[in-house]
């Protein structure tokens, strides 16, 4: 007996039905938007309307215009926290992307001992940032630390008193908490990758190397532009690693822009300069956002084109 | 009434009722006024202080079972930035805890604390038992706003005999004395001076003594009275170079940028003999004794003031610290609060057994005449080394970071930083710190 399906129902698809469920996922965002906005959008407006006036965190708010701007602008550690974020954002992306891809790529093969590795390395993303840094904070001291408990002199250096090689410290704690995560996205990435273009490309007599140049690198594009965007803004709010780590220290070597709202508002009572200071750390942060989305291109394109 | 007044007053009422039902769920329960009239208090967790602060107020709250003080205690940093909020937004104590100082000042500006110098007048009894020293920093604007409390913890210049005697060498009579120790330690591979430097204050304290034995005491003053460019004084160019100079003659433990006093990794490089001495405040002397093995047992832990600079100015017998702690009440509590926190300030607090609980803790009380009970104390020789120190100082200098108003306290303590990090000179270190003053 043969069954002939009916061609009709395919097609049918009433109008009515996708006008409703536009609505019913208007609901579902809602709660997901009042979060948003008691948590997220009223605080900015909060933090906006108090970059124009003076407070000291305990008396009465003083509406005073421009003042705030003036002094936070005004003070040479604003560009030199700007540079500080900036530093640490790039050699933190310059260090955690080329390994995360690596990794990535390594433990996307469905071996068990990979599988294995693949569980152990993902411990560093169990850890809140304070215990690693007071752990890095421990084996780096120059008297007591990890070179005098190895024997090796070589390890005991200045690490947090440097200031190149307190930079240096905090961008290797930071790729070490944050490579494992990002590893996690391309692992995911690569297994998406179709295996019928490593086949055809073996046909044509493609090696490792050129798969993975010509292949892989490729068919991460979008993989790599939302882990990039993750680990840039992710940097302007490192905020607990450095403050425990080095205190914004030596100097003011480490101290980015967070730190500086925190020290300005929290510390040095300044409540103004730091709204200041945390309305540009929002804009840099959008900005940058904004601007990797443009550098990802149309978002229809297609990266499986022919297939 | 629309519905969201509807709502919040029925989140309101909600939220009263579950206070209430705490409130009479207290341990108190059961007298007729229940929690409600209950003064709060807040202060520092952590030794020595917790235990010592803990048991004056289950004396009050035993000794007093109508009335009754309800103690909540935070970590040091943590108290700093809750106390603030807590007063920013009217949620403070009853008796609010500090160090007095600029801090203090800009509770009193704030309208947050009571003018307690009335109080004081008609309770001479309470002010006659306190070093007199302690009242500076709880003056704001010739009046008093805070209760000196607890102890007194001048700066002490600490050193391990042990090392001394290995090298060969007498502990220090003149600063000439220090300059020349630096090269015999360092020639043994041994730290002239241990210091936590990533804390910066720990730096500070080098500045602090150092103006004031080339100086005087009257440089700071200037600068705490707000006069324009204070900080000019050549004096403190002086003070500055002679830092650098230590700095760069490897006067400090190497790699003292990495080292942090929250972890004693300062205290730990004495005890252990890897750096000769230590300039400190007078309660490391407790940590020497609960971490640093037979060091204080032994004798080996040696502490002096700091010594005078050949042609200073200062007068050697002048220190700098902490000349007390201090509560003060806060204006936003009620009348029955105020009279309970009062009554805290001029019985428990002035007692014997507060007395005998810094003793104890290996610290000097605020309290005069304490050196009788000091005398039969086990750490009685360091202990009247403090209460000499402390009682015959002809000025007893606050810290400055406590002194200043926070806005230049942090400037103080990053240009401190900078300068020890040699990332700035002297010149531009006073020209930075004038800019903040009266700030």
């Amino acid at each position: 007996m043969t069954v002939i399906a009916p061609p009709a129902a395919r097609v049918q698809q009433p109008t009515t039905r996708s006008g409703g469920r536009g609505g019913s996922i208007m609901w579902m965002a809602l709660p997901a938007l009042l979060v948003f906005g008691a948590f997220g959008v009223i605080p900015l407006i909060g933090v906006l309307a108090l970059s124009f006036t003076t407070w000291d965190g305990i008396g009465t708010i003083q509406p005073s215009g421009l003042a705030s701007w003036g002094a936070a602008l005004g003070d040479p550690a604003l560009p030199h926290a700007l540079l500080v974020t900036f530093e640490i954002m790039a050699l933190s992306w310059l260090v955690q992307t080329p390994l995360s891809i690596l990794i990535g790529v390594f433990i996307a093969a469905r071996t068990r001992y990979r599988s294995v590795l693949a569980v152990l390395y993902f411990i560093p993303l169990l850890l809140s940032s304070t215990a690693i840094s007071i752990t890095y904070k421990a084996l780096l001291d120059p008297n007591f630390g990890i070179g005098t408990g190895l024997g090796l002199d070589i390890l005991n250096q200045d690490w947090l008193g440097e200031p190149r090689l307190a930079m240096g410290v905090l961008v290797f704690v930071v790729s070490w908490q944050f490579i494992p995560f990002h590893s996690l996205i391309y692992q995911g990435a690569v297994r998406q990758i179709p295996s019928s273009l490593y086949e055809a490309s073996q046909i044509d007599g493609a090696g490792r190397l050129r798969q993975f140049f010509s292949i892989t690198l490729p068919q991460l594009k979008y993989t790599i532009i939302t882990s990039s965007t993750l680990m840039v803004v992710g940097s302007l709010t490192f905020f607990d690693l450095i403050y425990v780590l080095t205190a914004g220290g030596p100097g003011d070597a480490t101290r980015a822009l967070a730190l500086e709202m925190y020290q300005t508002g929290f510390m040095a009572n300044l409540m103004g300069p730091a709204s200041v200071i945390a309305v540009i750390l929002v804009l840099v942060g959008l900005l940058l956002a904004q601007l990797l989305r443009r550098l990802s291109g149309r978002g229809d394109e297609s990266q499986l084109e022919g297939m | 009434m629309n519905r969201r007044d509807f709502l919040s007053l029925s989140v309101g009422t909600g939220a009263a009722t579950i206070l209430a039902a705490c409130g009479s769920s207290g341990p108190s329960g059961g007298g007729t006024s229940g929690g409600e009239g209950a003064a709060t208090y807040w202060s520092l967790s952590g030794l020595p202080g917790e235990p010592i602060r803990r048991a004056a107020i289950d004396r009050f709250n035993n000794a007093n079972p109508d009335t009754r003080i309800e103690a909540t205690f935070f970590q040091n940093d943590a108290y700093k930035q809750k106390i603030k909020t807590a007063l920013g937004a009217g949620e403070g104590p009853s008796m609010i805890w500090s160090w007095g100082g600029g801090g203090l000042k800009s509770y009193v500006e704030a309208g947050q604390v009571q003018d307690l110098t009335e109080w004081f007048d008609q309770n001479t009894a309470v002010a006659d038992k306190i070093f007199p020293s302690s009242f500076g920093a709880a003056t704001v604007n010739g009046k008093i706003y805070a209760m000196p409390v607890e102890s007194v913890t001048p700066i002490v210049l600490f050193y391990n005999k042990r090392v001394f005697e290995q090298v060969g060498v007498l502990p220090p009579q003149t600063y000439g004395d220090i300059l020349d120790l630096i090269p015999a330690f360092n020639a043994k591979g041994i730290a002239p001076f241990s210091l936590g430097g990533q804390s910066r204050w720990t730096n500070m304290m080098w500045l602090e003594l150092l103006l004031d034995r080339t100086a005087g005491s009257e440089v700071f003053d200037r600068v705490f009275a707000g006069e324009a460019n204070a900080w000019s004084d050549p004096g403190v160019l002086d003070m500055l170079t002679k830092i650098q100079d230590l700095v760069k003659g490897n006067a400090f433990v190497k790699g003292f940028s990495s080292v942090t006093a929250d972890s004693n990794a300062d205290q730990a490089l004495l005890y252990t003999g890897k750096a000769a001495m230590m300039l400190h405040g007078s309660w490391s002397y407790g940590i020497q004794k609960a971490d640093g093995g037979d060091i204080v047992s032994s004798g080996a832990l040696g502490y002096m003031n700091f010594p005078p600079v050949d042609g200073g100015k200062g007068d050697p017998s002048n220190t700098v610290g902490n000349p007390g702690q201090y509560l003060s009440i806060s204006t936003k509590s009620t009348t029955a609060q105020q009279d309970i926190a009062k009554k805290f300030f001029s019985t428990t607090l002035i007692d014997d057994e507060e007395v005998k609980g810094w003793i104890t803790s290996g610290n000097v009380p605020i309290i005069k005449g304490s050196d009788a009970q000091i005398a039969s104390s086990p750490d009685a020789d360091f202990l009247k080394v403090v209460y000499d120190m402390s009682s015959n100082a002809k000025i007893f200098a606050q810290s400055w970071d406590q002194a200043l108003s926070p806005t230049a306290a942090e400037t103080l303590l990053d240009n401190i930083a900078k300068l020890f990090q040699l990332q700035i000179n002297p010149q531009q270190w006073v020209d930075a710190m004038n800019g903040v003053i009266g700030k």
